[in-house]
C-alpha cells in the first residue's frame, strides 16, 4: 500500500460529486459518461451540443491541473496493443448494453439508492476485480 | 447558451477531479482492483467521496422544481433488473481490470498521454457508434 493516495483521492471524488450536482441543478442530466458520449454521436440536435461541451471540458481539466502540477499527469498504461484495443470493445459495448459506468451506476445511480446502479456497479467491481486477478495470476501486467 | 456553458463547467470539474485523484491512471486503477495482491485502496476515496458529495447535493437539487437552465431532470425510470444490465456491467468489468481505463478517465486522458490513450478512446468511441447505430437499425 506504498501508493496509498486518501486525501487526494477524496477532494477528487468530492470535485466528481461536485460536478454530478452541478449537472442535474443546472442542465437536469445525469453525469453518465457513457450515456454523455453515446449521444454526442447519435442524439438529437437540440441534444448534442451540451454534451460536446461537456467533453470539452473533460479533455481540458487535466491540462489545467497538469499546469499547476505536472506530476499529476505522469501516468502508466500497464495494458497495451491488442489488448488495450480488446478492453476498449469491452467497454465500448458493455457501457452500451448496461447502461452506464462507473460514473452513471458508480456515483449517480447509487447517490439516488436506484438497485439497477448497484447491482450493476457490485458486478462490474467484481468481474474487473477477477479481471486482474487472472491477469497477475498469468504473469501478465 | 446557458446550458452548454454550465456543462462545460461540469465537464471540467469532473476531468479535473478524475486527474486530482488519479482515477485517470490505469496504473492507480488495476492497483485498486488487485485486492490479492499489492492492493491500493486509494479509488474507495474517490467513489466515497463522490458519493458523499452526490447523495448529499442531489437532495437539495432534486427538491426544486426543475434545474436552473432547463424546463425538468430527466432522471431514469427503469427499475427492472435484466440481463442486458448485468451482461453489460459484466463485460465493462472485464475491459475496466484488462485496460485500467473506463469511459471518463479515458476522455480525460486523451488530452495528454499520447498513443495509448488515442487508441483505447478511439476503439471505444467507433465500438459504441457502431453498437449505437446497429441497435437503432434493430
Amino acid at each position: 500500500m506504498e501508493n496509498f493516495t486518501p486525501v487526494s483521492a477524496a477532494i477528487g471524488g468530492a470535485m466528481i460529486g461536485l460536478s454530478a450536482v452541478w449537472l442535474m441543478a443546472s442542465a437536469g442530466r445525469i453525469a453518465g459518461i457513457s450515456g454523455i458520449v453515446g449521444g454526442a454521436l447519435d442524439a438529437g440536435k437540440g441534444d448534442k451540443l451540451w454534451r460536446w461541451t461537456f467533453l470539452a471540458g473533460l479533455l481540458l481539466a487535466p491540462l489545467i491541473v497538469g499546469f499547476f502540477d505536472a506530476s499529476f499527469l505522469e501516468i502508466d498504461f500497464p495494458t497495451t496493443g491488442s489488448l488495450l484495443v480488446l478492453a476498449a470493445v469491452l467497454v465500448g459495448i458493455g457501457t452500451q448494453l448496461g447502461n452506464g459506468c462507473t460514473s452513471g451506476h458508480g456515483v449517480c445511480g447509487n447517490a439516488r439508492l436506484s438497485i439497477r446502479s448497484l447491482l450493476a456497479t457490485l458486478t462490474f467491481m467484481g468481474t474487473g476485480i477477477v479481471t486482474v486477478f487472472i491477469m497477475r495470476s498469468l504473469g501478465g501486467v | 447558451m446557458r446550458i452548454p456553458i454550465s456543462t462545460f463547467i461540469a465537464g471540467l470539474l469532473f476531468g479535473g477531479g478524475l486527474t486530482v485523484s488519479q482515477m485517470v491512471n490505469p496504473e492507480k486503477v488495476i492497483s485498486f482492483l488487485d485486492v490479492t495482491g499489492n492492493w491500493d485502496p486509494s479509488l474507495a476515496f474517490v467513489m466515497g467521496g463522490a458519493l458523499i458529495v452526490t447523495f448529499l447535493g442531489y437532495k437539495l437539487v432534486l427538491k426544486r422544481r426543475g434545474p436552473l437552465f432547463d424546463d425538468r431532470f430527466r432522471l431514469p425510470t427503469r427499475k427492472d433488473i435484466d440481463a442486458p444490465l448485468l451482461g453489460g456491467a459484466a463485460l465493462f468489468g472485464v475491459g475496466w481490470g484488462l485496460a485500467g481505463l473506463c469511459p471518463g478517465p479515458a476522455i480525460a486522458s486523451a488530452s495528454f498521454a499520447g498513443p495509448n490513450a488515442y487508441i483505447f478512446v478511439g476503439t471505444m468511441i467507433a465500438t459504441v457508434f457502431i453498437y449505437r447505430f446497429i441497435k437503432a437499425r434493430a
